[in-house]
């Protein structure tokens, strides 16, 4: 009935997620995975150095499958707080709930795979997973109604196997072939920037549970907790510099990142001042004022091997469904981890189109009808488009030095940090 | 004289298609191969899905006490008469029900069974048969626990004789669902002039106002014969959105939901058991 294709994150949770539900029980559904399967069984000690920032909608999301229970038994790290500020000045905006809810948690990918594996095992008479399985080549069905071909998608894997579907979901990541296939055109741009990840251990012990993040002229720093001693480190940097920072010693590559987070170096006088003054005159209209700005922890050492680059780009793909065909995840979509929305998004989409093919196999339907399809696209790109186009903007815009610029996301980022409504939005 | 008396009866168990009307069937005729374009002549059926199949599975889950949500109708026998291509068979079968599709049109007939012997689920819960209702009465009797009527009242030559065959198959209380226009001057100038002369909804041709049934005539024919009138709801379609959606008016197209009435065998025995009973006591008191 459904063929996923793509098992990384999203693929296998919308596979797990149309598993688990109950107007699929009798459907059958395949999860193509070009990759062997992984056991997932013993985490290791130490920290795998790629981690997503997963939202709580996206918590609920895994939560409905049942494989958010597994990531808490494994390990999450819960984040309160983010601090956000630039290093051309003192603006800073400061992201906390008021209440004591968690704002996000900091999880390592390989443990949501853990989660999703189990939740997939459970449901093996519904959902087949096919491991080592590349798609070579798709038949599209042809839009005349009255010839004799079958009216489904044609899958053909590597080993000459055949599989026929109702609906083909692409998960195949940013370079998607399912994509490609079916000839939808994809808006992409390559930033001039890699993000160079690591699992870091800091000077002394903390709660850790505020993730940081300060604009460089050169990308963004981010530290995410991963415990009260370890963070997990993404700084989106030029490919020159991230390449520099992966070949030089440990002991350079720490002090870049304590001098990254710590340095005043970028400050001008004249921007300082003018922030100053705004934040001042801020402080007049609302006296309660700006939250307090917090101190980065310090960063001691990093783990041997953890050190890792991978080039950044934007992407959007200008349809997100064809008759028979929907795309989700990076595979539609692709950001800029500044914000870390991106396996958020894809999450966001497996919610709705979820939902609309549940709602479609209780009303009977042919789930690779457009009509409940493209009700999918509407909501998810009047969604995605917005946020997408705001990370840009954000890259861009703090992707320089010149003064007037500074000035002007220095004021914008005060004023934003003054303005409760703007950041619950946000 | 008498032969004369002969001709003017209605015969219900007639092999002739007294209730099929052959100008209608010559119109069908014509768009059986455009069933399946759901943005074509029939768009407006297609969409019809989406609150006809819920109408449908609701009633019949809440008259339900054992089924599960992943495979709501299995086990209910339904006979979908007047189905044309297939288009409301289908998302039935899909639900579980193993369904029975007639349709006096073959290459209607042709057209639904090609188009479901691409789904291999379908193939097996889906029978197709070329064949008007009173043809299948005799083989099929007391056979089915639901009878699907959409869009065709509107097109037979003679709804008692329908209405009395739909009796016959039916189980005892077994359910009937009709879908039908009603007969007003808002169906006239809506449904025949804006939706098939102006808009296009429908093909040209495709109804005619006189045949169209008022609700209060359909529930007088439904409960003379029979059947027990549950629900009446109004339908209407919004030409922009091309959809469906439920209204109170029932003065352009509406939806009936009747039952047959129960065994008549069970009341037979609650009148003669007082007779019994009467004998019984009286041999008793000869005997004492």
């Amino acid at each position: 009935d459904v063929v996923v294709s793509g098992g990384g994150m999203v693929g296998s949770a919308m596979a797990a997620v149309l598993g688990h539900d109950i107007h699929f029980h009798d459907k059958k559904i395949a999860l193509l995975e070009a990759g062997p399967r992984k056991e997932y069984d013993h985490m290791p000690d130490s920290y795998s150095n790629r981690v997503s920032s997963i939202s709580p909608g996206s918590a609920t999301l895994l939560s409905s499958c049942g494989a958010w229970d597994h990531v808490c038994s494994l390990r999450l790290k819960p984040f309160r707080r983010m601090q956000v500020w630039d290093a051309c000045s003192e603006a800073m905006i400061v992201f906390e709930k008021d209440d004591l809810d968690d704002m996000g948690y900091i999880v390592e990918n390989d443990v949501i795979m853990s989660a999703l594996t189990k939740q997939l095992d459970a449901v093996a008479d519904r959902v087949e997973v096919f491991y080592s399985s590349k798609a070579v080549g798709y038949t599209w069905p042809l839009p005349s109604h009255g010839c004799d071909t079958s009216p489904w998608v044609q899958v053909e894997l590597a080993d000459g196997r055949r599989l026929q579907t109702k609906l083909l979901i692409g998960a195949d990541g940013h370079n998607s072939m399912v994509r490609k296939e079916a000839e939808i055109k994809n808006i992409e741009h390559q930033y001039d920037q890699s993000a160079v990840v690591a699992t870091l251990h800091l000077s002394e012990a903390t709660d850790n549970n505020v993730a940081w993040q300060r604009f460089l002229p050169t990308g963004p720093i981010a530290l995410l907790p991963l415990s009260d001693t370890a963070s997990s480190l993404v700084w989106s940097t030029s490919h020159d510099h991230a390449s520099e920072l992966l070949t030089m010693d440990e002991e350079s590559f720490v002090d870049s990142i304590n001098s990254a987070f710590w340095s005043n170096i970028n400050h001008s006088d004249f921007i300082d001042t003018a922030g100053a003054m705004f934040r001042s005159a801020i402080s007049l209209l609302k006296p309660s004022g700006t939250a307090v700005r917090q101190l980065p922890p310090s960063v001691a050492k990093v783990d041997a091997e953890s050190r890792a680059m991978f080039p950044l780009g934007l992407g959007h793909a200008t349809e997100y469904v064809q008759h028979r065909v929907a795309l989700i995840g990076d595979a539609a979509h692709r950001v800029h981890p500044l914000a870390g929305q991106g396996v958020n998004l894809g999450f966001g989409d497996i919610a709705c189109l979820a939902h609309h093919l549940s709602a479609a196999a209780f009303n009977g339907s042919d789930l690779g009808s457009l009509k409940h399809l493209l009700k999918f696209e509407t909501e998810r790109q009047r969604h995605n488009v917005s946020l997408i186009a705001a990370t840009d903007v954000l890259k861009r815009l703090y992707s320089t030095t010149l003064a007037p610029l500074v000035l002007l996301r220095t004021w914008g980022l005060q004023a934003t940090n003054a303005l409760p409504p703007v950041k619950v939005r946000i | 004289q008498l032969s004369l008396f002969r001709f003017t009866v209605k015969r219900p168990f007639s092999t002739s298609h007294s209730s099929v009307d052959s100008k209608e069937m010559k119109k069908f005729q014509l768009l059986a191969h455009k069933w399946w374009d759901e943005e074509g002549e029939y768009a407006a059926l297609h969409s019809m899905n989406d609150i006809r199949v819920p109408f449908i599975r609701d009633t019949l889950l809440s008259m339900s006490s054992n089924y599960h949500l992943g495979n709501p109708l299995s086990g209910i026998k339904i006979l979908d008469v007047g189905c044309g291509g297939g288009l409301l068979s289908e998302p039935l079968g899909r639900l579980g029900a193993s369904v029975t599709g007639i349709d006096p049109v073959e290459d209607n007939i042709r057209t639904a069974d090609r188009h479901k012997s691409f789904d291999p689920v379908l193939a097996k819960r889906i029978q197709y048969k070329s064949s008007s209702l009173e043809e299948i009465v005799e083989e099929s009797m007391e056979t089915f626990d639901v009878i699907v009527a959409s869009e065709v009242v509107e097109h037979v030559a003679d709804l008692e004789t329908f209405i009395k065959c739909c009796s016959q198959v039916l189980k005892p209380e077994g359910s009937l669902f009709i879908t039908t226009i009603n007969k007003t001057q808002l169906s006239y100038v809506l449904g025949i002039v804006v939706a098939e002369k102006i808009m296009g909804i429908v093909p040209e041709g495709t109804h005619e106002w006189e045949k169209f049934v008022p609700p209060e005539e359909l529930e007088r024919l439904l409960e003379s014969n029979g059947f027990s009138v549950k629900s009446m709801k109004g339908m209407l379609y919004n030409p922009l959105s091309g959809s469906w959606s439920w209204v109170e008016s029932t003065s352009l197209n509406y939806a009936v939901h009747a039952v047959k009435a129960g065994a008549p065998a069970q009341s037979h025995a609650t009148d003669t058991l007082p007779e019994t009973d009467v004998q019984q006591r009286s041999a008793t008191a000869g005997t004492a």
